[in-house]
């Protein structure tokens, strides 16, 4: 017991005489996560792989079809002002969810400050640009359904290409959902003062902490991340 | 305060015995740094694509900005940077796995590809 609450004072060996040391401690093997970050970690391991399959079988079927795949840098341009700019909603859609990101750093940030108002907004200004991410998707979604991008076939080239386009960004889309939601949750909490006062969480019954934010965040910023992937293998590839 | 986590979450920068303050602790100043640096690697992306680079050029390039602009996020916006080696190697040596997938599926993808070609006239 003694070790938990003093552990941050004790000196650790680093490199890889450390991580001998922390994983044969015959104790939690992550000195300096607790558990709640480490499972996050992990999860998001878990999606990674989900997200590397998604990713692998739509370079599968592009790689292994004998036809032309539609060009996304065509089929992604929008007009605006009688002008095609290409790609143009999907970068908008990139700098959004980065701002997003940002914000949401500010406010893990503030969150360990005991900065409960600050804290608050900047994740409900993620959870803004979040939604806003969502809704711009929607609207991509919608023109490419009404230029009859099916799962099984496109005006275009290759009908892989939809289902590997449905496939992916819904999944993705789907993910920012779950974070706008869990943001909005915790940033209630936050505004209440739950981590200050010490009320128990309504699912869990366990008093929550300001690490908590700094948690939901690892998982914003993982959504960004496969962003930055699918927009670069996807979009512009 | 803060009854449960009261572990070794203020390694690294301050010595964590000293304060009520815990957990990551850093400089506004360097999220905005980094945010700043991910809108001008993903502008460089972007343009990228509208000046319509071909070849290794654009793959290359692509990817490098790819991969820097995930390293930024992991270690700087997740504080992959500041946790220990034993969580860092625990998270990121594992998806190294999906470059060995990656071979095992382009190899596949072209014999795939090879035989449509052969038998099936292209389809």
């Amino acid at each position: 017991m003694a070790e938990t609450h003093t552990a941050g004072s004790i000196d650790r060996a680093k490199g890889w005489q450390g991580i001998s040391e922390d994983w044969s401690s015959d104790q939690r093997a992550f000195k300096s996560a607790s558990w709640g970050k480490a499972m996050m970690w992990i999860f998001l391991l878990s999606d990674t792989f989900v997200f590397g399959c998604f990713l692998l079988s739509y370079m599968t079927v592009r790689m292994s079809t004998a036809e032309t795949w539609p060009n996304p840098s065509e089929v992604f341009a929008l007009t605006i002002g009688g002008e095609s700019i290409p790609l143009i909603l999907i970068a908008i859609m990139t700098f959004v969810l980065i701002s997003s990101s940002g914000t949401m750093a500010m406010a893990v940030n503030y969150g360990y400050r005991r900065d409960r108002v600050k804290t608050a907004v900047l994740m409900l200004v993620t959870a803004a640009f979040g939604a806003t991410f969502v809704g711009m998707q929607a609207f991509e979604w919608t023109k490419l359904i009404h230029e009859g991008v099916r799962p099984w076939g496109n005006p275009w080239g290759a009908p892989q290409f939809g289902s590997a386009f449905f496939m992916i960004t819904g999944f993705h889309g789907t993910h920012v959902t779950i974070g706008v939601i869990f943001l909005i949750i915790m940033a209630r909490k936050v505004l209440r003062g739950d981590f200050d006062t010490g009320r128990r969480g309504f699912f869990t019954s366990r008093r929550g902490h300001y690490e908590i934010v700094e948690i939901t965040g690892l998982y914003w910023h993982f959504v960004d991340l496969v962003w930055v992937f699918i927009f670069a293998l996807f979009y512009l590839w | 305060m803060a009854h449960a986590v009261q572990l070794d979450e203020g390694h690294g920068q301050q010595p964590a015995a000293a304060t009520q303050v815990q957990g990551q602790q850093h400089p506004i100043k360097l999220y905005l740094v980094v945010w700043g640096w991910l809108f001008v690697l993903s502008a460089c992306s972007y343009l990228v694509d509208y000046f319509a680079l071909q070849g290794l050029l654009r793959w290359g390039l692509i990817l490098i900005f790819m991969m820097l602009k995930a390293g930024l996020i992991v270690a700087v916006f997740m504080h992959m940077k500041w946790e220990r080696l034993a969580l860092v190697y625990a998270i990121t040596v594992p998806p190294v796995a999906l470059l060995v997938f990656v071979a095992i599926m382009v190899a596949e993808s072209n014999y795939t590809l090879l035989t449509r070609m052969l038998f099936l006239g292209g389809q």
